[in-house]
């Protein structure tokens, strides 16, 4: 064991450049702060690229620790990273996707204030993604599993002093933290039973159990627990809620941790705790139900927003729910696949629609895009339009792009794999149309001149709901919390230059970061062929559980082309309303109201949320708690007490009448009186 | 060398009296503030040395010093620090100091007597958590009632008497049923010496009746719940958090520790089957105060009772911890004792930055607060964060251990103590909210300064330490480690949770502290206390041990010490 590689540099690295520019970067100029601010990932990113160059030449998994960080009675966890295959794409997707995005940051973000501390809070995120990443026990893991979440508060209020913005972030932290119990408590199981925190050593024991069949089996409450915090971070029914709202931070912000990364660390703990999961059936249907209804659910909402960042946000929910469903079919290196390819494409797709914004000076109405450039916007910024294309081909599931792939495979193993479902596998192809319908809708409007413009039909009127104010001031109930959702409001504050002058194409600091994500978009998918991505994972997901082999359902030929059918035909409708016949939509708008306000109101689930939870909470601590019992019964108590004895001590109240100082005296003479008379009385 | 080591913990707890002397020479306001800085720094100097020399490995009291003082009585001056006062006494002078520089531009509205009575309290403070001996123990827990009392009713805010009153009173109904308590354990033994008392009573050559000593436990019991505050009794923490001046309330939120210390002090060790018919009530009422004091801070208009209900929270979860009885719980407990003194201090003295400006606390007079104070606002972050719990900051590793430790006791506690991270994380987002982000309304915020450089030290020192506590814990806990588990050896055997030790042992196997002290002091001690202590090393001997007259035992000890 000579070799050392040193993967806590990996994290450090962030946390210097956090430290650096959060100490000194209001006094430096901007480009010193965007520098350290990018060149610590780098560094990061670099080092992880030596990490994997080094592949083969350790044992795998290869476990480094450095010292205690808490000792306790019988606990004790170290500083201790781990590096094995899974964790290895991990490093790679978030140092490299990270480093882009940081890169892209320093010209989205150059207009804006506080810029150094943008970039600090950037290189915090990695900092505890990472950590996440490559801890080698759980506790660690949490360690990572809060920090991301604390920096997604943060990041989402980065324009804090916008109220909707710092209600968004203190909704996202709080909404984590309901699942964060579920996940505490499922810690506390596993240490009660496996006696530490160290995944070798709690998979070693759990691989010497049995498979559970009743609910109530210590590994399938351990993995329900467990998910529960995996809801909360990563957006799943029934705590999805905060994701969209959290798109009142930075575009990049969406970009890197409410799309490509931190919401994936649910993926990543469920499969990292493949063990524990195979073994617990009812746990993964669970995981499985969860993560295709989210997919169905949020893909629906996504069909109707007008917001551009509202649409990538329940995309984004409902991509995550495909890698679920991946883990409760038990193939959990197709939904690793995936959450690859969707940090590709949707963090390209999110800088896109970031590129798009910044040249409209903060306009995220796709539909007053269109208004503001008639003539479309693909012709005056034509790099974010192909790259924007790239990846709505690639999310979209058209053949060839890196999206097809994974997708695919996760259809044809939820259907024909170790745990075939048809019902779920329709379910998830279902909402695989209506992501290619969402998406080359947004493609279409934001990007496309105004057909109505040609005379077609009325303008906007297609999309804008009748008898309803336009997305940008839909109110939400704000609950009297403090937690609802505020309204969409514009990107902030761009101090606008270019207001006025036709839109323009971004800068290269921006469009390249863009063209790199979209080659991987596009190609990135060809390292999956032949199942290469998902034999190199398999040994950690070799769990010792071999569940009996099905008869296929389907072929896989079979399920890709109807996977395909079903992305054309969303392409093919999205063209058909929203290109071809923009009044179509509608006719099918006023065909049927109710289900169009359900949708475009996204279920009003947040507002259930508020009547429901937030504000009976609200009444209870303040009315109940506050006023009645602590203001009335106890202190009331209390004051009756003292009533009590000052009216029947009438010669003492002397002494309680103010002057303390004499209490003092008081209580020594007491007590020599009373030790004097203990002694002299025996 | 070995001189210092019998006389360091005088010299911490009495540093603060020496320096109210030099106070009472000086002329000036301004060199008398100097003069009680440096006596706090040098007092947190010292108090570092026992932090940094005690060993870990050895059993029993360290650095023990043991003088005869009025002999009549048995009453001794006693004092020896184990793992659980250890860090209570880094903390104290820390805090003072702190509590000196953050009262430092009051100080000519304050004057000398102001930091007089802050000296005093701190020597309370330090005495109470380093005595040995009963009464002695008492003596220093009424030194810093006092001076308490008068800092919030002569320099409080307008409700000052009322809340001084108030918080006199409850706590004064808590000592006088101690007190009555400690004379009843003296009327039984005939001795105010704890380890004496604590190895009598397990060896059970003072007999005391399951109701007896149900009775002596709820009497310390109710001293330390007031003290803490334990729900329901924390009603006066509001009123006194909303009317002390900063330094009180940094002083109170150390002053408090007096009541898990107590308990994991003395109620633990001298009444364990008490302890455990009473934990389960005593549990529920403090996850009752975990979840209804960060139900109610969340209702608070007022920053400063909004961090009093937070105070009453959190102090519930280390109560929990306490009466948990596993090593996890209680090691938390203890570790959370000095994270939430740090805490606690650091937001209030937040607050007092503001009201010294604004004149109000009200959370509907601020807000976007973060545009015009950078460095407030980040120190805010910081330490919202370490309260709130975030892992690698301190406040993560007390609460997860008291969580984990409730958890393996009964798995209802530790799922009501891990719902309370949503209930912590509701009223400090909320106050984070309300105080720094949004826009300015206010105009007069538009007005508000940032940090100045004594400020920005305060808080360098604070976040530096919350840090540093969240990263390298085990350089504390493995001080309290051994300590906590000779507390809690006797529920070894049968924990009041019905805890399966082999499942998460409770303790390592109990080394009787007295035969430390035996080994350590045998012939300073007088024939009687040596009879005890060799008893309880080796029970086979009790029946050579005369039983405890009262005529003799003055005489005994009388002779035997120097």
């Amino acid at each position: 064991m000579t070799l050392s590689l040193h993967l806590w540099l990996i994290p450090v690295l962030c946390f210097l450049g956090f430290a650096l520019n959060i100490l000194g970067g209001r006094r430096w100029p901007r480009r010193v702060a965007g520098w350290i601010g990018v060149l610590f990932p780098a560094a990061a990113f670099a080092d992880a690229l030596y990490v994997a160059s080094r592949w083969g030449s350790f044992a795998v998994p290869y476990i480094e620790t450095h010292g205690a960080w808490i000792l306790a009675g019988p606990l004790s966890v170290p500083f201790g990273f781990q590096l094995d295959q899974l964790s290895l794409v991990m490093l790679l997707v978030v140092t490299g996707v990270g480093l882009v995005i940081h890169v892209y940051s320093l010209g989205y973000m150059a207009h804006e204030g506080g810029f150094y501390r943008f970039f600090a809070l950037m290189n915090l995120f990695l900092f505890f993604m990472l950590l996440l990443v490559l801890a080698n026990n759980f506790l660690l893991m949490f360690i990572g599993w809060e920090g991301v979440g604390f920096a997604s508060y943060i990041l989402i209020g980065f324009f804090f002093h916008r109220d909707s913005a710092a209600a968004a972030g203190s909704k996202a932290f709080v909404t984590n933290r309901i699942g964060d119990v579920g996940f505490l408590i499922g810690l506390f199981l596993i240490f009660q039973h496996f006696h530490g925190f160290d995944f070798t050593r709690v998979f070693a024991q759990v691989r010497a159990m049995p498979v559970e069949h009743a609910w109530t089996g210590l590994l399938t409450v351990i993995g329900i627990l467990l998910f529960i915090g995996a809801t909360g971070k990563s957006a799943q029914l029934p705590l999805y809620v905060w994701l969209p709202d959290a798109m009142e931070g930075p575009t990049p912000v969406s970009a890197l941790i409410h799309a490509a990364t931190m919401v994936t660390a649910g993926v990543y703990m469920v499969a990292r705790s493949a063990a524990i999961y195979d073994r617990a059936p009812l746990a993964l249907s669970v995981v499985l139900a969860v993560g295709a209804l989210t997919a169905i659910f949020a893909a629906s909402i996504g069909l109707l927003q007008r917001d551009i960042k509202k649409v990538l946000a329940y995309s984004t929910i409902s991509q995550l729910g495909y890698m679920f469903m991946a883990c409760g079919a038990m193939v959990y290196g197709a939904g690793i696949f995936h959450l690859m390819t969707h940090a590709f494409f949707k963090g390209l797709l999110f800088l896109a629609a970031g590129s798009a914004i910044h040249a409209l000076a903060g306009e995220q109405d796709m539909f007053r895009i269109r208004e503001r450039v008639p003539d479309g916007l693909k012709k005056y910024a034509p790099i974010t339009f192909w790259t924007f294309v790239v990846a709505t081909c690639s999310i979209a599931g058209i053949p060839g792009f890196a999206g097809f792939f994974s997708k695919d495979k996760i259809l044809y193993a939820v259907l024909s794999g170790p745990r075939p479902n048809a019902w779920w596998w329709a379910v998830g192809t279902i909402a695989a149309g209506m992501t290619s319908f969402y998406m080359f809708r947004a493609l279409f409007v934001t990007f496309w001149p105004d057909p109505a413009r040609r005379g077609a039909a009325s303008a906007d009127g297609p999309v804008r709901p009748t008898g309803q104010e336009p997305a940008g001031a839909v109110t939400h109930a704000i609950d009297a919390a403090g937690f609802g959702a505020g309204p969409v409001l514009p990107q902030p504050a761009h101090p606008q230059p270019h207001e006025g002058g036709p839109p323009h194409e971004a800068p290269a600091v921006m469009t390249i970061p863009m063209i790199i994500l979209a080659v991987l978009a596009a190609l990135g998918g060809y390292i999956g062929i032949n199942d290469r991505f998902e034999k190199f994972l398999a040994p950690v997901f070799a769990t010792g559980v071999t569940p009996a082999p099905h008869a296929a359902a389907m072929g896989e030929g079979a399920v890709m082309a109807i996977s395909i059918a079903v992305a054309l035909a969303g392409f093919a409708l999205a063209w058909y309303f929203y290109l071809a016949r923009p009044e179509a939509a509608a006719r099918a708008k006023h065909a049927l109201p109710k289900l169009w306000s359900a949708i475009y109101n996204k279920y009003w689930v947040d507002e259930v949320y508020g009547a429901v939870f937030t504000r009976p909470l609200a009444w209870f601590s303040r009315v109940v708690l506050w006023r009645i019992v602590d203001a009335g019964v106890i202190d009331g108590a209390v004051a009756a007490v003292g009533g009590i004895s000052r009216s029947t001590g009438g010669g003492l109240r002397k002494q309680i009448s103010g002057n303390i100082r004499s209490y003092a005296g008081w209580i020594g003479v007491g007590a020599v009186v009373a030790i004097f008379y203990m002694l002299v009385a025996r | 060398m070995a001189n210092l080591h019998h006389t360091i913990l005088s010299w911490i707890v009495f540093l603060p009296l020496i320096g109210i002397g030099v106070l009472l020479l000086l002329r000036s306001d301004r060199a008398a503030r100097w003069a009680v800085l440096a006596f706090s720094l040098a007092d947190l100097l010292l108090s570092l040395i026992p932090a940094f020399a005690y060993q870990a490995a050895r059993p029993g009291y360290q650095f023990q010093q043991f003088l005869r003082w009025i002999p009549a009585f048995h009453i001794h001056y006693y004092l020896g620090v184990d793992g659980i006062s250890l860090w209570l006494l880094p903390l104290t002078t820390l805090m003072t100091f702190i509590a000196v520089l953050a009262s430092w531009k009051s100080a000519h509205q304050h004057g000398k007597a102001f930091f007089i009575l802050l000296l005093l309290l701190t020597t309370g403070m330090l005495g109470a958590f380093a005595s040995l001996d009963l009464f002695l123990f008492y003596v220093f827990w009424e030194v810093a009632l006092v001076p308490m009392t008068l800092l919030i009713g002569i320099w409080g805010q307008h409700h000052r008497i009322r809340a001084a009153l108030k918080f006199f009173l409850y706590t004064m109904t808590g000592s006088a049923l101690m007190l009555v308590c400690i004379i009843w354990l003296y009327n039984l033994t005939g001795t105010f010496d704890f380890p004496v008392i604590r190895a009598g009573l397990a060896s059970g050559m003072y007999h005391l009746s399951p109701a007896a000593a149900m009775w002596l436990f709820l009497g310390f019991f109710i001293a330390f719940a007031i003290k803490t505050p334990l729900f329901p009794f924390h009603t006066w923490l509001p009123d006194m958090y909303a009317e002390a001046p900063v330094a009180a309330v940094v002083l109170s939120a150390v002053m408090v520790k007096l009541g898990p210390y107590g308990l994991l002090r003395f109620n633990l060790a001298l009444f364990p089957h008490a302890a455990a018919r009473a934990a389960w009530v005593i549990v529920i009422l403090g996850l009752i105060g975990l979840l209804y004091g960060g139900l109610v801070a969340f209702s608070q208009k007022s920053m400063k009772r909004l961090v009093a209900y937070g105070s009453v929270s959190h102090m519930g979860l280390i109560i929990v911890g306490v009466f948990t009885f596993t090593a996890i719980g209680a090691q938390g407990a203890v570790y959370q004792m000095l994270n939430h003194g740090i805490i606690t201090g650091g937001l209030f003295i937040l607050i007092g930055i503001l009201y010294e400006q604004r004149h109000t606390d009200e959370l509907s007079e601020f807000g976007g607060v973060a545009k015009v104070m950078p460095w407030f606002a980040g120190f805010f972050v910081l330490l919202m964060l370490a309260s709130v719990g975030l892992p690698l900051l301190s406040g993560f590793v007390g609460e997860f251990l008291i969580m984990l430790g409730a958890f393996l006791a009964h798995h209802a506690f530790g799922i009501a103590a891990a719902a309370a991270i949503i209930v912590s994380a509701l009223y400090l987002l909320k106050w984070t909210r309300a105080t720094l982000w949004g826009e300015i309304t206010q105009p007069a915020n538009n007005a508000l300064r940032d940090l100045d450089g004594r400020e920005k030290l305060i808080f360098a020192v604070l976040g530096v330490l919350v840090i540093f506590m969240g990263l390298f814990s085990p350089l504390f806990l493995r001080k309290v480690q051994d300590s906590v588990a000779a507390d809690l050896a006797p529920y070894a055997g049968a924990h009041p949770f019905g805890l399966q030790t082999n499942a998460a042992p409770v303790a390592r196997p109990a080394i009787p502290f007295s035969r430390s002290r035996h080994m350590a002091n045998t012939t300073a001690q007088p024939a009687r206390r040596r009879a005890v202590t060799q008893a309880v090393a080796n029970p086979n001997h009790r029946a050579e041990i005369p039983a405890p007259k009262p005529g003799d035992l003055a005489a005994l000890a009388l002779g035997g010490r120097r």
